[in-house]
C-alpha cells in the first residue's frame, strides 16, 4: 500500500466504480460494456461516453455504482437455476396438436 | 470474495473442473473459481497491456502539433484518444480480478510495472507516425485478435472492442507510409529510414522465442493465449513483407528470404540481447516515457481535485464502493 510522501499519487483517492451499460439503438436492450471510475454519477456518464461510446451507434447509456449490483454466485448457480431445468411442460415441444391445415388448396 | 476454505483435495477437484471448462471452450468470468496463478498471470498480463496503451500515447502524441495537414492531425488525435480508451477498457478488465486501478497506475508511475518495449524507442520524424500505425499496430492487431479468443471473459471482450478500433489505426498508418513511399526522394528516404529503425523492435513485440518464454506454456494451457509467440511473429512477417515490397520499401534484414518449400518468409536472427536490455530499463527512451507519465499525472491533479470538489458541492457523490 501507499505511504504518504511516496512518489506517485499519494493524495489521490480512488473514485467510485460504476458499471456501464450501452444501448446501441432504441428498442434494443442495454448491454454491459465495462466500467469507469468517477467522483459522481454525472461524471461517470461523461467518462462512459468518452470511453465506451466514442463511435456510434449509441442511443443511451446507464451507469450504476458497482456496489449496488447484487449477483448470483457461480457456486450456487446449479441449485439456484435448477427449477428451470426439469419442467418440460414450459416448452412448446411438450404439447401435441393436430397438424396445421394448409391454407392453399393442394396443386 | 473469499470462499469457504478448501482442502488440498478440494483444490485438485476445482482445478480439474476449471481446466475442463477451459478445454470445452467456456469463458471464465470474474466470480468463478480460478487457480490463484491464473488470477495472478492475468493481472500481470492485462495490467502490462493497459500500461502499454497509456504509455503508447506518448511517442505519437509528440507529433499531433506537427502533423502535415488537418486531415492527418484529426486522424492522429482520434488515434491517440483511442489509445487512452483502450488503456481504460483494460484497467477495467484488470479490476474484475480484484486489483485496484489506483494501485496499478501507481506501480507504473513508480517504475515497478512493465509495458511494451516498443514504446521505449523515439519517434524522430513524421514518417515514424505512419510506420508505427502500419508495423506496430499491425503487430498489435495480430496479437490482440488472438487474445480476443482467450478464456477470461472480461479480457476477451475488451480485446474485441480494441480490435475494432485498431483497424482504423493500422489503415491510417499504411496510408501515411504509402503516401511518403510514392512521394519526393526526400520523403522516400524519410520513410525508408523509419522502416529501418522500427522493423526489428516490431518483430520483438511478439515476445521472446517459444523456447525462452517462461510463461507461454502455462498461458497456452489455460487458453489465455492460443497461438505461440513464434507462430504469431511468422504470421506477421508473412503478411507484412509483401506489403513492404508492394510499396517499394526494403526491410533491414540481408538474410530475409522466401522459402519456396514452406511458403513462408524467413528472417535473420533477432537481437534478443537488445530486447532484454530495453526490458531492464536501458532502452533509448525508458526514462523519458516515465518522466512524461509522471508529469502528466501531476499536472492533471488539479482536474481530479476540481472534479471531487464539484461532486461534493452538489452532494452527488454516492458512498464510495468497497474496492
Amino acid at each position: 500500500m501507499r505511504k504518504d510522501g511516496e512518489e506517485g499519487s499519494a493524495q489521490d483517492t480512488q473514485w467510485t466504480l460504476f458499471e456501464v451499460f450501452v444501448q446501441e439503438r432504441t428498442g434494443e436492450p442495454h448491454q454491459h460494456a465495462g466500467s469507469v471510475r468517477a467522483p459522481d454519477p454525472e461524471m461517470a456518464l461523461q467518462n462512459a461516453r468518452d470511453v465506451y461510446a466514442r463511435r456510434g451507434p449509441v442511443a443511451s447509456l446507464w451507469v450504476v455504482p458497482s456496489g449496488a449490483i447484487a449477483a448470483t454466485s457461480p457456486s450456487d448457480a446449479g441449485p439456484f437455476f435448477d427449477p428451470a431445468e426439469d419442467k418440460v411442460y414450459r416448452h412448446p415441444q411438450f404439447y401435441r396438436v393436430p397438424r396445421v391445415t394448409r391454407r392453399k388448396a393442394p396443386k | 470474495m473469499s470462499p469457504a476454505p478448501t482442502t488440498p483435495h478440494d483444490e485438485k477437484d476445482l482445478e480439474r473442473s476449471f481446466q475442463a471448462r477451459i478445454d470445452a471452450g467456456e469463458k471464465i468470468e470474474p466470480k468463478d473459481w480460478m487457480p490463484e496463478r491464473y488470477r495472478r498471470q492475468l493481472i500481470r498480463m492485462i495490467s502490462q497491456h493497459a500500461h502499454s496503451e497509456i504509455v503508447g500515447m506518448l511517442p505519437e502524441g509528440n507529433w499531433i502539433t506537427r502533423a502535415p495537414s488537418l486531415r492527418r492531425k484529426l486522424a492522429l488525435l482520434a488515434k491517440v484518444q483511442d489509445e487512452a480508451g483502450h488503456g481504460l477498457y483494460l484497467y477495467s478488465a484488470a479490476e474484475t480480478l480484484g486489483v485496484d486501478r489506483a494501485e496499478l497506475i501507481e506501480q507504473l508511475l513508480a517504475g515497478r510495472a512493465k509495458y511494451s518495449n516498443i514504446f521505449n524507442y523515439p519517434t524522430l520524424t513524421w514518417a515514424d507516425v505512419g510506420v508505427i500505425g502500419w508495423l506496430v499496430d499491425g503487430a498489435a492487431i495480430m496479437n490482440q485478435t488472438m487474445l480476443a479468443r482467450g478464456s477470461y471473459g472480461p479480457y476477451a471482450r475488451a480485446m474485441i472492442r480494441i480490435c475494432k478500433e485498431e483497424n482504423f489505426h493500422n489503415k491510417q498508418g499504411y496510408e501515411i507510409v504509402a503516401t511518403l513511399a510514392q512521394g519526393t526522394p526526400a520523403q522516400r528516404r524519410m520513410v525508408q529510414d523509419a522502416v529501418d529503425r522500427w522493423w526489428w523492435p516490431t518483430l520483438m513485440m511478439f515476445g521472446p522465442p517459444d523456447h525462452d518464454s517462461p510463461n507461454s506454456a502455462e498461458l497456452m494451457r489455460w487458453r489465455v493465449k492460443t497461438v505461440s509467440n513464434d507462430e504469431l511473429r511468422q504470421r506477421f512477417v508473412d503478411v507484412t513483407v509483401p506489403q513492404a515490397l508492394r510499396l517499394g520499401l526494403t526491410l533491414p534484414d540481408p538474410e530475409l528470404r522466401f522459402n519456396e518449400e514452406t511458403g513462408h518468409w524467413e528472417t535473420g536472427p533477432i537481437d534478443w540481447d537488445e530486447f532484454w536490455r530495453v526490458i531492464r530499463g536501458d532502452g533509448p527512451y525508458n526514462r523519458e516515457r516515465l518522466a512524461a507519465r509522471r508529469a502528466a499525472h501531476e499536472e492533471g491533479r488539479w482536474v481530479r481535485e476540481a472534479a471531487e470538489a464539484y461532486a461534493a458541492k452538489r452532494g452527488l457523490a454516492p458512498a464510495a464502493s468497497a474496492p
